[in-house]
């Protein structure tokens, strides 16, 4: 019993419940990233890291901690995770540091974050929202690769630096679709990702406030 | 000089839109744009804070954090101090700090406004796009002239950003959408357009 829900809790964010697609959290600072599959997975790997530590700390001081300041607390302990990101790659990989900017930083008001800390990590033991923590990065990881592989192949003909779709500026066939280096192409990758995932697991769909009768006469829709 | 602030402020609000070309303060963006009304209460509790916790920021770091920066403290053991790495911790310190005043400060002396903000202040403390503005603010080095300017034209952006939005979604829900595509799926492609609209201000030069 323990052991499945453990499992539970790793593999359920990643496609049933996953914070990008369902829980609408953390869409905020991945998305201008992931134009390379580098960026894309130092990203991921940031978030995996920072996610699944605060989630372990929250929880083993969720008892300490007065529910008035908890908010404080539990964005120290997040603050101060990400502050070591940050200055591990300064230190090791300084040009993916500068590619990333200010986005390294802004791991710190991702939601999901704070939202796993909130909604799981506050009830339950260290270990298990560590898992937690872990399953939901992987979630979020999942969305990101997607998009970063889309963006990466379409946009230059690459993947992690190396050519795959040799493009017509070098003397291969491939014209390359500017587009998907725009932000844009972000947004419609992700409505993509839903409208796939969805289409998957249908109980995922969200319910209309009212049912539009359908058009019986073109005389009545004028 | 105006020209210069001018520039800066036309470039925040629509070239470097806060929202459609960097994606900052994208999960509020998406989660409380149904509704116009909420959507402008919101915006303009954006603009009030990046108005205000920007400078204030900007303060910080030459004052206490940037290297050298307590030199006026007239210690010698403080002058070649560079505390940086502290900034992070810092500025999201100043923000929760600054909403919480604010919050206070509102339902002290502007009760309506704070009736009209009310839930949307807390909230506004881990919107990205507040330290997204304030980190951009240090990587950019704006004097502090400049991140006033700065401050309050990515706020006015992304409030101008949120009420669109909120407009085009009340009209959508007339509209008869593939099934898998209802609600999330479907608003992820409206904001994609609308970013596409929005980049067709890159050229603008002041």
């Amino acid at each position: 019993m323990a052991e499945a829900k453990v499992k539970d809790v790793l593999f359920r964010p990643i496609f049933n419940d996953n914070p990008i697609a369902l829980q609408i959290l953390g869409i905020c600072s991945a998305l201008a990233i992931t134009t390379t599959m580098q960026t894309t997975l130092t990203m991921c790997l940031a978030v995996i890291f920072v996610m699944t530590l605060s989630n372990f700390f929250i929880s083993a001081i969720r008892t300490h901690v007065p529910a008035n300041i908890r908010i404080i607390v539990q964005m120290t302990i997040i603050t101060s995770l990400v502050i070591v990101v940050d200055q591990f790659l300064q230190a090791y990989a300084y040009d993916i540091s500068r590619q990333l900017s200010v986005f390294v930083g802004l791991i710190i008001t991702n939601c999901i974050i704070l939202g796993r800390a909130e909604a799981f990590a506050m009830s339950n033991p260290p270990m298990l929202s560590a898992v937690d923590g872990f399953g939901n990065a992987l979630g979020y990881s999942i969305v990101l690769v997607f998009v970063g592989i889309c963006r990466e192949l379409f946009g230059s003909g690459t993947l992690m630096g190396v050519e795959i779709l040799r493009p017509i500026t070098e003397g291969g066939w491939y014209y390359t679709n500017g587009l998907m280096l725009l932000p844009p192409s972000a947004f419609f990758l992700i409505g993509a990702f839903i409208w796939m995932l969805r289409a998957w697991k249908t109980e995922q769909v969200e319910e209309q406030p009212f049912e539009i009768a359908p058009n019986t006469r073109t005389s009545e829709a004028f | 000089m105006f020209e210069h602030y001018l520039s800066l402020f036309v470039r925040a609000v629509f070239v470097e839109n806060m929202a459609l070309a960097f994606f900052l303060g994208m999960c509020t963006f998406l989660a409380i744009s149904k509704k116009v009304q909420t959507a402008l209460g919101l915006g303009i509790a954006v603009v009030v804070v990046l108005t205000i916790t920007v400078p204030v920021n900007n303060l910080i770091l030459h004052n206490l954090l940037d290297e050298g920066a307590l030199a006026w403290t007239g210690i010698p053991a403080l002058e070649a101090l560079d505390m940086r790495f502290l900034g992070l911790l810092c500025y999201i310190g100043v923000i929760a700090a600054m909403v919480q005043i604010l919050e206070m400060t509102l339902d002290r002396y502007v009760p309506a406004l704070y009736n009209a903000l009310g839930i949307f202040l807390p909230l506004i403390t881990v919107n990205c796009a507040i330290l997204g503005g304030v980190l951009f603010m240090v990587e950019r080095h704006y004097t502090f002239g400049e991140s006033v300017v700065f401050g309050f034209g990515s706020g006015v952006g992304w409030a101008l950003a949120i009420v669109l939005l909120a407009a085009i979604r009340e009209k959508l829900k007339y509209s008869d959408v593939p099934d898998g595509l209802k609600g999330l799926g479907i608003t992820f492609i409206v904001v994609g357009l609308m970013s596409l609209g929005f980049m067709s201000f890159a050229g603008v030069q002041l």
